[in-house]
């Protein structure tokens, strides 16, 4: 077996996410190639090189490949995809872009963010937002696929050597132009795509309290969420709302603080790869899910935990 | 200008899905249906278009068995002029859905096609992008603003992080996601009204397209329980242990 | 000006007395060729999506409606092949009544008329489809908001919600303006403890001759049991623990378990809301009482599919309101046609929808124009077989209220087993359900277990299941008349009942720094109307939400 994997990058680093795809690709088996296709982006190539279980690293520098877009990416992918029996790439929203179009142009199926690798062709991949797990075979002779980067560790950054080849190719379709990007500049990530998120229930008792929480999540890079009791009782706008009529998270971490865990919300996190609850009340049904679970006060437990981390 | 929306009929977002016993899907008897939520965006979107004189027709297709042709219903109520149904047994996969939208647009020759960027049911995310390729066409895909000016249509796009402005040549391909919209509800002289739009039934043999599958489902079940994990007794303990044993901090 | 459309008939309610009386509307102007314009109207997001009913039928009034069911596919499709009914003495201990003892109205096999184990939800779901084959427009997601009258004060239809209201009471982004619906005729088919039946049985004083009118709330879970255990067909019904004992001391009720096809069961808890003590809880009564070895036996090892809860208009005949009034008729339980001495309604219902399409299709086919009140309907109604074992069984109710389930038991097996009913007396009960409340401090609490998560489970998860969603962005479809009596008056008095009454976990207390807070989820809300009937203070409003929103049932 021979795979290529995408490497997701902005040009100037690669992004740890790759990290995530390559340990999927580890599990299939198999020399593993890495593409890195951008502009002015060898800094990446190096980087990929360097990563453990990485065998060849293919450098397609070239201005049509900048920006990303799926047109020009695809061709190339395509293209350099002869011989190779799986094209691989962290679930992102340039995969998500690029990797159906590669699909159609081998005349092959998707199989989009699998969360287990069972053997070569066969997957489990989340259906239904996750309400249920689909194990699906490929019958393509090469497999197309995205990893969802939550459900793999990642591999080590460091302890490969591999080198480094160029792609001299230049694939511009020329019908779609990139115009411009507004980068959310947030100290916050964003709910849906940050790495940690920590969220506050009803047991912060008030808007103001929400405060302790966001120091701690300055501390730890993290997204703010609330339970919808937390919103229902006005401590913070809806758009914060991790659960059933709110956000789907599935972040590396999720800490709960004085959320009781009504299914409602569980069902807005429970994807999380480490669940973390802190409540008062040991008998809180959050405490059935959490990997680590704390009983306590959260007035004094936060600062805590905020002076310590 | 032609518009082209694709759409889906998918169990209602509502609805908590339950895995049969036997593993071979979900439980669909007597649940209750609905458009595809980013279809529903897809359909509104067009009806702006066309209310904003961008284009002049709004044509829908739907896949699948006699039954889609409700959400087709829904989408001529909410102001598609015209629907195609391609009758098919089953709901058929991503890659053949493509093939068979691509020879309607063939067809048809819109300048603008819009879909969901992804199904609730399936989750694939691919058929926008799938028809595009095959289409040769540029894409514009999780679309949270559209514009058509100049013989190009310019989609600011939802990517990781933030915003993201393309301009596509037409004819294009543009997948919607949830910030584009908010859909309007269908009201109950055009659900009536909607009854007597053209249908037109064709299937894959029609076309001239033949379905090839590429991905089997072997099972499907009910994600694993989470099981309960430990108690700290300290914040100290609680750093160690997201330290050195979860390794995400 | 809102947009409005005529129609001959407007019916509010997709369920078995609305759709009935569209059928059969439709059904007669096929038989006479004449153009019928008829509308129904329905909240929930689908035909059947609010409908929650045990249930067994029994299948006269289809029958009727479409003699030959049977080959169109109608799911009646599990006849009852067995009867079982149990007294629970404690949680452990049951005693099965002997058959001879039972009132005969509880049989449901070997007495001429067929019974059926069905789903009333996929029952409605086929009769719309019957509907709209006949020509009947079906509008579900439209819920009917307010009733429109005529100058002569007779009813002229209805208005459909606005929507996209938001929550502050404003115009968002996707508003639209409710539509007027014209009619001819305007059927309320609503079912228990209609909005709008309610501010017609008030403003036209139909009840004035009736007694006050009883209610119960029944809780039903659907489950997937071990196929080993499927009797398809099996019907049990009883009384007992854990109702009317400890601190439900002076509680009735009964439960309901039936085994449908595909290895399913129902079971069920209708607890009746003349219950005294605010401690109370119907849906934690329900929990609990499934671990009950008669019960469990048939669960454990299942597991729950779904969980709804409804109430019913259990006054029977005494408690009938007048059906008639200028321009329109209430039927099915919107009136309150339930035949609590069967434990059924279906078949009653759907007669007097179909009854009303019939008083309905003779006025408008001699010419009638204006919105006359249909006394023909009480003529037809009267000779009917659907009055004639409401009357017989007049007293059922009543003497349970009276006597309780024991002594009351035993009339009702004497009324209706040696006398058929005749008895030349009526039990009345004027009581209101939301006047029986003791105060709490004179009552016990009750101590509830915790849910086991295999048989038993807390509320919130249970809600999750019913699949209820109200768009969030909404006025409070709950209203209270004032705001301040749940934490002053309620909450002192009855410890606020709504807390433990209210089966999805819609109202709360909750204590805060400055003291108890009164919250109101009405997202949860499974639009089952308990707490537009039990608030003590009668306080709360069930008014309908956005259209579409609410359960969605599915096999229900």
């Amino acid at each position: 077996m021979n795979i290529l994997l995408i490497a997701e990058h902005d040009n100037s680093a690669l992004n740890p996410a790759t990290l995530s795809a390559v340990s999927a690709a580890t599990q299939i088996g198999g020399e593993l190639t890495v593409l890195v296709a951008g502009a002015d982006c060898q800094n990446v190539a190096d980087e990929a090189a360097k990563v453990s279980g990485v065998s060849k690293v293919l450098l397609a520098d070239n201005a049509a490949y900048a920006k990303g877009l799926a047109e020009n990416l695809s061709a190339l992918i395509a293209e350099v995809a002869t011989g190779y029996s799986h094209i691989i790439a962290a679930a992102s929203s340039t995969s998500k872009d690029t990797m159906p179009r590669v699909a159609a142009l081998l005349d092959v199926g998707q199989l989009s963010e699998i969360i287990a690798v069972e053997s070569a062709d066969i997957f489990k991949r989340p259906i239904y937002a996750g309400n249920a797990i689909a194990t699906v075979q490929s019958q393509d002779a090469v497999k197309v696929i995205t990893v969802r980067t939550s459900a793999f560790d990642k591999a080590a950054a460091e302890g490969g050597c591999a080198g480094v080849e160029t792609v001299a190719n230049s694939r511009d379709s020329g019908t779609s132009n990139f115009v411009n990007e507004e980068l959310v500049k947030s100290d916050r990530p964003e709910l849906t795509a940050a790495s940690v998120v920590i969220s506050g229930g009803r047991g912060l008792g008030s808007a103001e309290n929400f405060a302790l929480l966001e120091n701690v999540a300055d501390k730890l890079g993290a997204a703010i969420g609330a339970s919808r009791a937390a919103v229902d009782a006005g401590f913070v706008s809806n758009d914060l709302q991790v659960g059933q009529t709110g956000k789907i998270v599935a972040p590396e971490l999720y800490i709960a603080v004085g959320i009781s865990g009504a299914i409602q919300h569980l069902a807005g996190m429970k994807e999380s790869k480490v669940i973390v609850a802190i409540n008062k009340d040991e008998e809180a049904p959050i405490f059935q899910l959490a990997d680590y679970g704390l009983v306590g006060d959260l007035f004094k437990v936060l600062p805590e935990l905020e002076a310590k981390l | 200008m032609k518009l082209i929306v694709s759409v889906k009929r998918v169990i209602d977002y509502n609805i908590k899905v339950r895995v049969k016993a036997d593993n071979t899907g979900v439980d669909l008897a007597n649940v209750k249906m609905a458009l595809n939520p980013f279809c529903e965006i897809a359909v509104e979107e067009a009806i702006r278009l066309k209310e904003a004189g961008v284009a002049s027709e709004v044509v829908v297709v739907s896949i699948g068995p006699t039954a889609v042709q409700e959400q087709l219903r829904t989408a001529l109520a909410l102001g598609a002029d015209r629907a195609i149904h391609v009758e098919t047994d089953e709901l058929p996969e991503p890659l053949n859905v493509a093939k068979l939208l691509a020879k309607v647009i063939e067809a048809e020759q819109p300048g603008l096609v819009i879909l969901g960027k992804q199904s609730i049911d399936s989750d694939n995310n691919q058929v926008g992008q799938m028809l595009a390729a095959l289409a040769g066409r540029p894409q514009g895909t999780f679309a949270s603003e559209v514009k058509v000016e100049g013989g190009k249509v310019l989609v600011t796009r939802e990517v990781d992080g933030g915003l993201r402005t393309l301009s596509l040549d037409l004819p294009a391909i543009v997948t919607t996601d949830l910030r584009l919209n908010e859909p309007r509800y269908a009201k109950l002289p055009d659900i009536m009204k909607a009854k007597r739009k053209p249908l037109d039934v064709k299937t894959p043999a029609d076309l001239g397209v033949e379905l090839k599958q590429h991905i089997t489902q072997l099972k499907v079940e009910t994600p694993a329980q989470r099981e309960a994990g430990i108690k700290v007794d300290s914040v100290d303990a609680l750093i160690d242990k997201l330290k050195n044993e979860a390794k995400v901090i | 000006m809102r947009e409005s459309m005529e129609f001959d008939v407007v019916i509010v309610g997709a369920g078995p007395a609305g759709l009935s009386a569209a059928c059969r509307l439709m059904q007669q102007a096929r038989e006479k060729e004449q153009e019928l314009t008829v509308c129904v109207v329905e909240k929930g997001s689908e035909v059947g999506a609010h409908i929650l009913s045990g249930a067994v039928i029994e299948s006269r009034a289809m029958d009727e409606l479409f003699p030959d069911w049977k080959e169109m596919g109608a799911p009646l499709n599990t006849p009852v092949t067995a009867d079982e009914v149990y007294l629970f003495k404690s949680d452990t201990a049951a005693k099965k009544v002997p058959n001879a003892l039972i009132p005969k109205t509880m049989h449901n096999t070997g007495h001429g008329l067929n019974n059926y184990v069905v789903s009333l939800g996929n029952v409605c779901r086929w009769l719309a489809e019957q509907a709209e084959s006949l020509g009947v427009e079906v509008f579900p997601g439209f819920a009917a908001a307010e009733v429109l009258f005529n100058d002569d004060g007779s009813v002229k239809g209805v208005a459909t919600g606005d929507m996209g209201i938001t929550a502050a009471g404003e115009q968002g982004p996707n508003y639209m303006e409710g539509m007027e619906l014209h009619a001819k005729y305007t059927l309320f088919a609503e079912g228990c403890r209609g909005h709008l039946g309610k501010l017609l049985i008030e403003k036209f004083q139909l009840d004035i001759h009736a007694d006050t009118q009883h209610y119960g709330v029944g809780l039903k879970e659907l489950w997937n049991i071990d196929p080993g255990k499927h009797r398809p067909g099996l019907v049990i019904h009883g009384s007992g623990w854990p109702l009317n004992t400890g601190g439900s001391y002076d509680t009735t009720g009964g439960f309901f378990l039936y085994h449908l096809e595909n290895n399913q069961v129902v079971v069920g808890l209708i607890v009746d809301l003349n219950y005294t003590n605010p401690w109370l809880s119907p849906f934690d009564e329900f929990q609990r009482m499934k671990h009950h070895p008669v019960l469990a036996d048939h669960l454990a090892g299942g597991n729950r599919v779904a969980y709804g809860a409804r109430a019913i208009t259990k006054g029977g005949f005494n408690a009938l309101p007048k059906m008639t009034f200028p321009g329109g008729l209430l039927i099915g339980c919107n009136a309150g046609t339930l035949n609590f001495s069967k434990i059924k309604g279906t078949h009653t219902a759907m007669k007097s929808g179909m009854l009303a399409a019939e008083a309905v299709f003779e006025a408008i086919t001699a010419g009638d124009k204006s919105s006359k009140e249909l006394s023909s309907f009480n003529d037809k109604f009267k000779d009917s077989w659907a009055y004639d074992e409401l009357f017989r069984s007049r007293n059922f109710g009543p003497a349970m209220h009276k006597f309780g389930p024991i002594l009351g038991g035993a009339f009702n097996f004497v009324d209706q087993n040696i006398f058929a009913g005749k008895l030349p007396i009526t039990l009345h009960d004027e009581k209101a359900d939301y006047a029986q409340l003791k105060p709490a401090d004179q009552c016990p609490k009750v101590d509830y277990p915790k849910p086991d998560g295999r048989l038993s489970f807390d509320k919130l998860s249970s809600v999750f299941i019913s699949n209820t969603n109200h768009e969030e962005d909404q006025p409070c479809h709950l209203k209270l008349k004032d705001a301040s009596i749940p934490i002053a008056q309620n909450l002192p008095l009855y410890a606020e009942p709504a807390q433990r009454y209210c089966p999805a976990g819609v109202y709360e207390v909750i204590e805060e720094g400055s003291g108890p807070r009164f919250q109101i989820n009405a997202q949860n809300c499974v639009h089952c109307k308990t707490c537009d009937i039990k608030d003590p203070a009668q306080n709360i409003t069930w008014v309908v939400p956005e259209g579409a929103g609410g359960p969605n049932y599915p096999n229900m």
